[in-house]
């Protein structure tokens, strides 16, 4: 699996925020997306997520399943982690497996983030580090070969970066591949570094 | 098909705990009716050969006031984003949200319907046939709203903006809406030519208010 | 036990459990001695056994105001004196305010129906008691929207008292919105003078109902303590699961 960009381009509220952008991240490769604030990391990962239209350029994946986009093959951890304060957190990691494929409930996915213990708890009383949990749990549930992962490690205590540090070592070994923007290293070896913005 | 199902119920039981649940629509419409004797005078016989077009009114009001926060809540905490990226069409997921609200705000507007002629002084025949009518226009304008609704997340401006946006497209629905409701009361129009032309523009735009909502929706996600 | 003991939830909630039984016995027995005046009480001359109606209809129309009194009280305590209990006897009370408003109606309506033809008219006291059921309801409405009732609390003494100084002012203007469009008939409570033979029943029922508002409010405080109780301790839960300290 292979997952190729040539001269992508992103206008975002009538500026360029970059051009002419081109990687390659193959499965079990890992691509850091590196560069100071406003230079286009999210705007980048939201490209490949389908959610923003690039100005030019392509992107293509290479040995993935053909019939579907490259969204629909991709798990996207933005900055908000799309939960309801008002459903129980097994009700909200329920739904988005549900939504996304999966039809049988995964447990083992909030064990996995040890949120095991406060399943039947409304959302609304999780605490922020909790809550990012709960969005990696979504990672675990359903599968998805390509990860484009925004600033993961914020709001993390240093428990839960070993976890996510974990399950990231983990996708890489099923051939996985991550895109992750981050401002520095994210604790896995062998990574690549894309810097954006002005040298 | 389950994914559509999820969300539909997702949906349904976010608006029964939050925010009053349900009955909040209902609150409103009950509100609405209330005010306008206090604008019209108590005369009883005035308020019940306008009771039908008050009743539509309110459950028009009721309908589409609720309904700017329909997408607009799922893209302020990051779920639009994965719904539009996930397998299941945007067109059904829209549709899926569209149902569960008319099921939690437009279905209680029409069983509270009869209570409320009583107000207007609408013997419970009336009220019946304005519930009937407001059964299968409810869900036109559940789904012209969510025109509005989608409009209000790429747009980032709520309020009277999409009423005003929105509003006139429900014009004909209201109008065969009361005119089938004063058919049954008064004929001399049979009820059934305005209420098959106001089933019609349900399923109109049933269809027309999909197809809108996940245009505007992939348009302003740039 | 003195008065600062009910400003603790905990002793509060075991006082209640004391004298609640009392409170339910106090309330059946005065239901069971008004309920027996009324039997006894004579029929209206015009309106024959019906007026009987107005034994409930009249003792709740002054609960569903004793009660916003009491929840402006409440706001008081919430505002001025910061008193714990406060925010708890207001959020409890609006349910059962709306109840009696709502039993005041539905008596008042099923009342007029032989008089009026119809289940409602625009007549001035009713129209009051709708406008007060809807103030309920929607002061129910924001209690339930609010996910912490302790931070609700403020904003809603304010609305309470808000209420409470436009209650009469709507009172008034509903009055005068009334008399401006005559209404068909008019809507008098038992005649113009109100006869003891009548008086009495009437004061006892109020007594009873009184008594049962008093039962349904220690009792709602003591759920919504319990409620809340709950709710702390579902917070805990949290904060002791890993990662609760981002």
């Amino acid at each position: 699996m292979r997952l190729e960009a040539n001269g992508l381009a992103c206008i975002r509220g009538g500026r360029e925020v970059f051009s002419g952008l081109g990687f390659a991240v193959a499965g079990g490769e890992a691509l850091l997306v590196t560069g100071r604030n406003g230079s286009g990391k999210s705007s980048l990962l939201r490209l490949i997520a389908g959610l923003v239209r690039p100005a030019g350029g392509g992107l293509n994946l290479d040995g993935g399943n053909p019939e579907l986009t490259i969204p629909e093959q991709a798990h996207y951890l933005g900055h908000q982690d799309a939960f309801k304060p008002s459903l129980t957190v097994v009700e909200n990691l329920g739904f988005w497996s549900r939504y996304l494929g999966r039809a049988q409930p995964a447990p083992e996915a909030l064990a996995a983030v040890g949120l095991a213990g406060l399943a039947d708890l409304p959302a609304a009383y999780l605490s922020a580090g909790q809550r990012r949990r709960l969005s990696l749990a979504r990672l675990m549930a359903v599968h998805r070969p390509v990860w484009l992962l925004d600033e993961p490690t914020s709001a993390l205590d240093d428990d839960a970066q070993q976890i996510l540090v974990r399950l990231m070592r983990q996708h890489l070994a099923n051939d996985g591949l991550i895109v992750a923007a981050t401002h520095g290293p994210v604790g896995l070896d062998g990574t690549r570094e894309l810097r954006l913005g002005a040298p | 098909m389950s994914a559509l199902l999820a969300l539909f119920w997702r949906d349904v039981r976010l608006a029964v705990r939050t925010g009053g649940g349900a009955g909040i629509g209902v609150l409103f419409f009950l509100i609405v009716v209330v005010l306008m004797p206090f604008a019209i005078g108590p005369d009883l016989a005035l308020l019940a050969r306008i009771g039908p077009a008050i009743l539509w009114l309110g459950a028009l009001l009721a309908s589409l006031l609720t309904l700017d926060r329909l997408l607009a809540a799922d893209h302020e905490d990051g779920s639009l984003d994965l719904i539009l990226m996930a397998e299941t069409p945007l067109e059904l997921a829209v549709a899926a949200k569209a149902a569960a609200h008319w099921l939690t705000t437009g279905l209680p507007l029409v069983v509270a319907t009869p209570l409320l002629g009583l107000f207007l002084n609408l013997d419970g025949r009336t009220g019946l046939a304005v519930a009937l009518t407001l059964l299968a226009g409810t869900p036109a304008l559940t789904f012209i709203g969510l025109i509005g609704a989608a409009l209000s997340v790429t747009l980032r401006r709520g309020g009277l903006l999409l009423a005003v946006l929105v509003l006139p497209l429900t014009v004909p629905v209201l109008i065969f809406g009361v005119s089938a409701s004063n058919a049954a009361i008064v004929g001399p129009l049979p009820f059934g030519t305005p209420f098959t032309i106001l089933c019609a523009l349900t399923l109109f735009s049933l269809v027309i208010g999909i197809f809108a909502a996940a245009a505007a929706l992939r348009q302003g996600m740039e | 036990m003195a008065l600062i003991d009910l400003a603790n939830p905990t002793r509060f909630v075991s006082l209640a459990e004391r004298v609640l039984p009392w409170l339910i016995g106090a309330t059946a027995i005065a239901f069971a001695v008004g309920l027996q005046q009324v039997y006894g009480a004579p029929d209206d001359y015009q309106q024959g056994a019906t007026v009987k109606i107005m034994f409930i209809h009249v003792p709740s129309a002054w609960l569903s105001m004793l009660c916003w009194a009491l929840m402006s009280a409440a706001a008081l305590g919430t505002l001025v004196w910061r008193h714990p209990m406060a925010d708890v006897a207001a959020k409890a009370a609006a349910p059962i305010g709306a109840a009696f408003t709502f039993l005041c109606l539905v008596t008042g309506s099923l009342w007029g129906r032989p008089m009026w033809g119809t289940y409602w008219v625009w007549d001035a006291r009713l129209t009051s008691e709708l406008v007060l059921l809807l103030m309920y309801l929607g002061l129910i409405a924001l209690w339930r929207t609010v996910e912490d009732p302790s931070r609700a609390s403020r904003a809603i003494a304010v609305l309470t008292l808000v209420g409470a100084i436009n209650l009469p002012i709507i009172k008034f203007s509903v009055d005068w919105w009334n008399t401006l469009h005559q209404p068909a008939s008019v809507f008098r409570i038992g005649g113009s003078t109100i006869d003891p033979s009548i008086l009495v029943p009437l004061l006892v029922m109020a007594l009873a109902f009184t008594l049962l508002f008093v039962t349904l409010h220690v009792a709602a405080m003591h759920n919504e303590i319990l409620r809340r109780r709950v709710r702390t301790l579902m917070l805990l839960q949290a904060q002791a699961a890993p990662g609760s300290a981002t």
